[in-house]
């Protein structure tokens, strides 16, 4: 979230659209239903279904699966066609005057320098041009033909409400009052809260959904203020925190890359990620890159990595492909070519597409290890639990460890929510039988492993015996040893802001970091966490000056405790608060001032002309992205990988182009004539994923497994309410019992009735609910371009009538 | 411990001793704002959990209401109704939690035959006392909204206690605390009317021009309450009464008790019962019936007034 | 369920209920049962109050764990009630149907209890000890690690490991976090996803 939840009572509108916050996010949802009770807020839904969010929506709008950025294309056409944008924000804010490099072209749905070998583009057409003071050209008049503001116009020139509604099944007269609605925010008194989930990130172009809706509040003027901004409703309690900490193929702490093969050097590496400033005095965090590069590989291995061994460059791994995450990892094992997988708290069997592949995935590997505090599925594939795991048990040679290891009220330590917030909890109770934490089992085996290649040597063993590790006792560090890592700390006597400290001294935050060596710091963006004043995540002074909803003494939020991203852009270029009512902060006439730690330097005065948006190396927000986004400069319509449709924008072009797919998936596909109906999958609010199936009053809730469809529908196949259905795509089936209803609707697209199947997630076969499926047995494994984020909302399935599993109950 | 001693009480079945009335009490109500209802069942999980209750796992049966009804173990449910309203052509979701009304009027306490099963305190809340249950099932049937079960395992009555225990700690019921939307708000029965009357205001600017409060006056109104949308169809909201309310002869027969006296109790008082209970799956023999509605048609021409109940009076 | 109480039922029923009713009503006051009505005793008012966050989603809801004993050194603490923490910014106090049943999460029956072992080809888990299982575990990484690593690519070096996997999970802290991006990136491991995809 740019923002955070009680924010959101500041919003005039609210958009929910890829995302189903009532359901997925009910204690954030009543935000918006405080905004809609003491704000006068109007709250929009645009979902395939009639969801429990849509129950309490002013106005409700039908869209079709996979086509988010038709609809949102036309709504930012509807903005710049009827003149609703905030022009002086627009202009001083965004990139809209930036001079795109001639040479660039959207042609027949593809953007110069496409490879359809490579199934990927060369973007060095997607650049500004740059002038001869080597800044980017910009053109204040928005006029010049290749000006952001220009090509924009042009790109979003044929989403017509005519075309949106041909293309989304959207009814034009909703549609139309959706853009409305929308469209009072541009002014500078009145803000929109975009809310989302995976709702947009579950398609093969996620990330674009997601900038199409960027492009529409950037127009609008609505980041940075209060009660705007683009909400990213994570879904899970700390998946927040395990991205900011990098606990991906290609990460570091902080959003930091690792390096990739072609970067044998840390100086090629710190080359290719040195700040070169777009506009003259623009300063961005990432010219600290160095600082925060150097002290994280000081947190790794202290006295190892020094400035003679590139900081101990060579210990880290270096990428061959741009990402080796999971669906790649599962692509590799059913191939025979993983050993194993070590899995933390988490189901794959039943969160991945295609669960025949991931079944054979696993069999294929020789071991797996699951650490859990719930018996999962996963480590029970070897199981035969008749037709929900029929898998011939003798015939799998994997050996399987089930770990037991304590949960959240068995241990203390800090998660990170969608507000960016740490926040420390406390341990309650012991945990039952044998169960240790996740730091012990990890420790244990580490140890071990250490252990051994201290002993007999083995491949590579220096990162491995070299790691830090300071902990009073080595086998079960402490969350607060951990948490005072990820802050940072002194190595050698600093000098840093005017103050010096010695070392061995906790740091107060990033802008103490030094790329010398001295500071040693596990995540940038985190320091601020644990000082010398101590655990600030653990602060609890809820008092909220100014009822903004930030609570600046709760917990801490990264980066340096600052609650609303971009707040500079709640000023006008002047520094006056574009709404007083809606005031963050203020430039007093020697420095920024209010409710909110300021996004911008503190004493940077207005007519400095320093951009606001001060983590883009242009310091505007863009509404092109450069070389950015692997699949363009502006989202584009592409239909999902299963569609029923042709693609009506760009006919040549049916699904994403440059989203990653290998080859047997690719033969996995089926078709419209063999699967005429349009799958979607989703949570209920009675549950949370595949864990609360093992609680009993959520099995209570919601004891069995189902799958929503139209009336109309259910009359065509002969489908009964609670009947039992089979739904299968190409690549497997499931049986389910049928809600059918009317807040399923199908949708009219280009004149003909798409059917939406819903099917929700939460069975399996083990916990208190009855058995069931998961909605992974159809899904078709294809990623998003840049996220490689599986497509589980829009893909190809049939239905029937069926008869009941064999221990179905009557 | 609440006795009559303790002053707490207002009222109790099957007794006619005179409450004291020394003490002034704060009514509390809860009150249920449906428009701002997402039907997640926070309250249900939160009621099952404070009151340490876990029903059985059930099915699916083609709806989103799980489980299907109230049970003795299940006292609030969140029931759906697709609604397509034919003035806007919108499709409305109305999810209403169902659960016991606490009436100031209660046609349970009225109906109950045993002392002391089913109380009310002075705060509004009506309470059943198990030990003193003797599982006739009568409260169901003098119930308006058909809220009472009873347990085969120990033949007691069971329903919603509106958080008895927490209320008398000066908490807010369970359901009324986790829920996330804030659709249900606990307080003052004052304070919870003026919380009611805003958000009528705020739904009639939304363009729900019958959106009222739902506070039936023919149970003299309840310490649940609603806020609807369609406060004049209640109906609609999976079979709200429109207009609920104790028979007039069930009335009669708690408060006329004293003045008629032995001698006319036995048999018009009780045919009179029968006016009320019209409805009710039949499980005795037809003749055994026959005889039961000649009862109640002889009950019609009982006695009808003087026994200082208002309701009595009132038209069915 | 509903006991069904039919016309004639209830006047049988009724008759009896009139006959003690009426002993009142007719000022045998004395001999009504004394009958006392008790509201259930309040069951957190000596409970110990531990601030939590709640796993699920990331709203990330103040919970409020009470459990039982007081942490003395006699008495072992179990959650017995999980409510949500009123002074909590976001949800002040509230908890949707997942929060609302996180007892039934911490209690679960499914829960694990035990390091367990399945052999190849095992039809069932065996039960464990500690030791056996991460010195089995630290074996096969160390084996596999030792026969995978790639140490370089023609001349450049790349020090990777692609041949084992690791997941990290979505609900540990901060902490199991980072001490798991250490272990495993020094190893060299490059096949590390978490569950933000999903």
């Amino acid at each position: 979230m740019t923002n955070l939840w009680m924010d959101i009572k500041h919003a005039d509108v609210i958009t929910v659209m890829g995302g189903n916050a009532a359901e997925a996010h009910p204690c954030g949802f009543k935000w918006v239903v405080e905004a809609k009770a003491h704000n006068n807020a109007k709250l929009i839904v645009v979902d395939p279904r009639f969801t429990r969010t849509a129950s309490v929506a002013d106005l409700y709008c039908p869209i079709r699966p996979g086509t988010d950025i038709a609809f949102l294309s036309g709504v930012a056409k509807y903005l710049l066609d009827n003149d609703r944008i905030q022009h002086r924000y627009v202009a001083a804010y965004t990139n809209a005057g930036y001079v795109v490099k001639e040479g660039y072209d959207f042609q027949d749905g593809l953007f110069t320098g496409y490879d359809p070998d490579k199934r990927d583009y060369d973007k060095t057409t997607w650049d500004y041009e740059i002038g001869p003071d080597g800044y980017a050209v910009v053109d204040e008049t928005m006029q010049h033909p290749r000006c952001v503001m220009q090509l924009l116009k042009t790109h979003v020139a044929q989403y017509t409400p005519e075309m949106v509604e041909r293309i989304c099944g959207s009814p034009r007269d909703k549609f139309l009052k959706v853009c409305e609605i929308i469209a009072t925010t541009s002014s500078p008194e009145r803000t929109m809260a975009s809310l989302y989930a995976l709702g947009w990130t579950h398609h093969s172009k996620g990330s674009q959904n997601i900038r199409s809706m960027t492009i529409v509040q950037t127009l609008l003027g609505n980041i940075g203020m209060l009660g705007g901004g683009m909400q990213a409703l994570r879904g899970h309690s700390n998946i927040q925190g395990l991205t900011d900490l990098g606990l991906m193929s290609n990460l570091i702490p902080g959003y930091l890359n690792l390096p990739i093969e072609k970067e044998p050097t840390y100086a090629d590496y710190a080359a290719k990620r040195t700040f070169k400033p777009l506009r003259p005095g623009q300063v961005s965090y990432w010219q600290n890159y160095g600082k925060f590069f150097v002290s994280f590989q000081k947190a790794m291995w202290g006295a190892k990595a020094t400035r003679e061994n590139d900081w101990a460059y060579d210990y880290l791994p270096k990428l061959d492909v741009p990402t080796y995450d999971v669906i790649r990892g599962f692509e590799l094992a059913k191939q025979g070519r993983m050993s194993g997988y070590v899995i933390q708290g988490f189901n794959p069997l039943l969160s991945f597409p295609n669960r025949a592949k991931m079944t054979e995935a696993f069999s294929k590997m020789k071991f797996v290890v699951v650490m859990d505090p719930l018996q999962t599925e996963t480590a029970r594939f070897w199981q035969n639990h008749g037709e929900y795991n029929d898998v011939d048990t003798k015939s799998i040679q994997t050996e399987v460890f089930e770990l037991p290891t304590t949960l959240f009220a068995e241990e203390e330590g800090s998660l990170s929510n969608s507000s960016r917030w740490l926040q420390w909890h406390w341990q309650a109770q012991e945990p039952p039988g044998e169960c240790r934490s996740d730091i012990e089992i990890m420790s244990g085996i580490f140890l071990r492993m250490k252990e051994a290649y201290r002993k007999d040597g083995g491949a590579f063993p220096d990162p491995i015996v070299n790691l830090t590790w300071n902990y009073a006792i080595a086998e079960s560090p402490t969350p607060h040893e951990l948490a005072r890592e990820l802050n940072g700390y002194t190595l050698a006597p600093i000098e840093a802001a005017g103050t010096q400290l010695p070392a061995g001294k906790q740091l107060d935050g990033f802008a103490q970091l030094k790329d010398d060596g001295s500071t040693a710091c596990g995540c940038w963006i985190y320091s601020g966490c644990y000082t010398e004043r101590g655990n600030t995540m653990a602060r609890r002074d809820n008092t909220d000056p100014g009822d903004r909803g930030i609570a600046p003494n709760w917990a801490f939020a990264w980066p340096a405790n600052r609650r609303v991203l971009y707040n500079r852009a709640s000023c006008d270029p002047e520094g006056k608060p574009w709404s007083e009512k809606k005031k963050l902060i203020e430039w007093n006439g020697k420095q920024w001032v209010g409710f909110d730690v300021p996004d911008y330097g503190v004493t940077t005065a207005p007519e400095q002309g320093v951009g606001p948006f001060i983590l883009n190396q242009e310091g505007v927000a863009r509404l092109w992205t450069r070389s950015l986004m692997r699949d363009g400069p502006f989202p584009a319509h592409y239909e999902p990988f299963e569609s029923p449709m042709a693609n009506l924008a760009f006919p040549k072009v049916k699904g994403a182009p440059a989203a990653r797919i290998f080859k047997d998936d690719l033969a996995d596909l089926g078709t419209s004539q063999e699967f005429p109906h349009v799958a979607t999958s989703y949570r209920l609010t009675e549950h949370f994923h595949g864990w609360t199936k093992h609680a009993k009053i959520n099995a209570i809730l919601q004891p069995e497994a189902f799958v929503e469809i139209s009336e109309e529908l259910a009359r065509e196949k002969g489908i009964a309410k609670g009947s039992w259905v089979r739904v299968w795509s190409k690549r497997g089936s499931l049986k389910a019992k049928a809600v059918v209803t009317k807040r399923v609707k199908p949708l009219i697209c280009d004149g003909k009735p798409v059917h939406v199947v819903g099917i929700p997630q939460h069975w399996g076969f083990i916990g208190h609910t009855r058995k069931g499926w998961h909605p992974n047995s159809l899904t078709p494994v294809v990623g998003d371009a840049n996220t490689e984020t599986p497509e589980f909302k829009a893909w190809l399935v049939n239905i029937e009538p069926t008869t009941p599993p064999s221990d179905a109950v009557a | 411990m609440a006795d009559y001693s303790s002053l707490d009480i207002r009222q109790r079945s099957a007794s006619t001793e005179q409450p004291p009335t020394i003490r002034s009490h704060q009514e509390v109500a809860k009150l249920i704002d449906v428009s701002k209802c997402i039907g997640c069942k926070a309250c249900q999980a939160a009621c099952e959990e404070w009151n340490d209750l876990r029903d059985d796992v059930g099915v699916n049966t083609g709806v989103y209401d799980n489980p299907h009804d109230l049970t003795p173990k299940t006292w609030t449910l969140m029931r759906f109704t697709e609604y397509e309203n034919p003035e806007s052509q919108n499709l409305e979701w109305l999810i209403r939690k169902d659960g016991c009304m606490h009436c100031t009027d209660p046609g349970c306490l009225k109906a109950c035959p045993s002392p002391g099963a089913i109380v009310q305190y002075a705060n509004g809340i009506v309470d059943f006392i198990e030990e003193n249950c003797i599982g006739c099932g009568y409260c169901i049937k003098g119930c308006p909204f058909n809220i009472p079960r009873i347990s085969e395992v120990d033949r007691k009555a069971y329903k919603c206690t509106l958080c008895s225990d927490r209320v008398a700690v000066g908490q807010a019921p369970a359901c009324a605390k986790t829920c996330p939307t804030g659709a249900i708000m606990f307080g003052t029965k004052e304070a919870m009317i003026e919380q009611a009357h805003e958000r009528v205001e705020d739904l009639k600017s939304r363009g729900f021009d019958h959106a009222g409060l739902y506070d039936p006056a023919g149970v003299g109104g309840t310490h649940v309450m609603y806020v609807l949308h369609h406060a004049d169809q209640p109906q609609l909201y999976n079979g709200l009464p429109k207009d609920p309310r104790i028979s007039p002869l069930i009335a009669f027969w708690k408060g006329g008790a004293k003045v008629f006296g032995l001698a006319t109790m036995g048999f018009a008082a009780l045919a009179g019962f029968f006016h009320y209970v019209t409805a009710g799956p039949n499980e005795v023999a037809a003749e055994e019936e026959e005889e039961a509605i000649e009862v109640e048609k002889a009950a019609k021409n009982g006695p009808t007034n003087g026994t200082g109940t208002g309701a009595a009076a009132r038209p069915h | 369920m509903t006991v069904q109480v039919s016309r004639r039922g209830l006047l049988k029923g009724l008759g009896a209920g009139l006959a003690g009713g009426t002993l009142g009503a007719l000022g045998f006051g004395g001999l009504e049962p004394a009958l006392a009505a008790a509201v259930r005793p309040f069951k957190l008012a000596q409970m110990r109050e531990t601030r939590n966050t709640c796993p699920y989603c990331s709203v990330a809801c103040g919970v409020i764990l009470y459990s039982l004993g007081d942490k003395s050194k006699n008495a072992r603490s179990a959650v017995m009630h999980v409510e949500g923490d009123p002074d909590h910014p976001i949800n002040r106090g509230t908890l949707c149907p997942k929060g609302a049943s996180l007892l039934d999460f911490v209690r679960s029956e499914t829960r694990t209890k035990y390091p367990q072992y399945r052999a190849p080809g095992a039809t069932e888990f065996k039960r464990v000890s500690w030791d056996f299982a991460l010195d089995r575990i630290a074996t096969l990484l160390k084996e596999d690690r030792d026969r995978n690593f790639v140490a370089k690519n023609g001349d450049l070096t790349v020090n990777r490991w692609t041949t084992t996997g690791f997941l990290g999970a979505s609900a540990t802290t901060n902490e199991t976090a980072w001490l798991t991006y250490k272990t495993v990136r020094s190893m060299g491991a490059l096949v590390f996803d978490n569950q933000a995809r999903v």
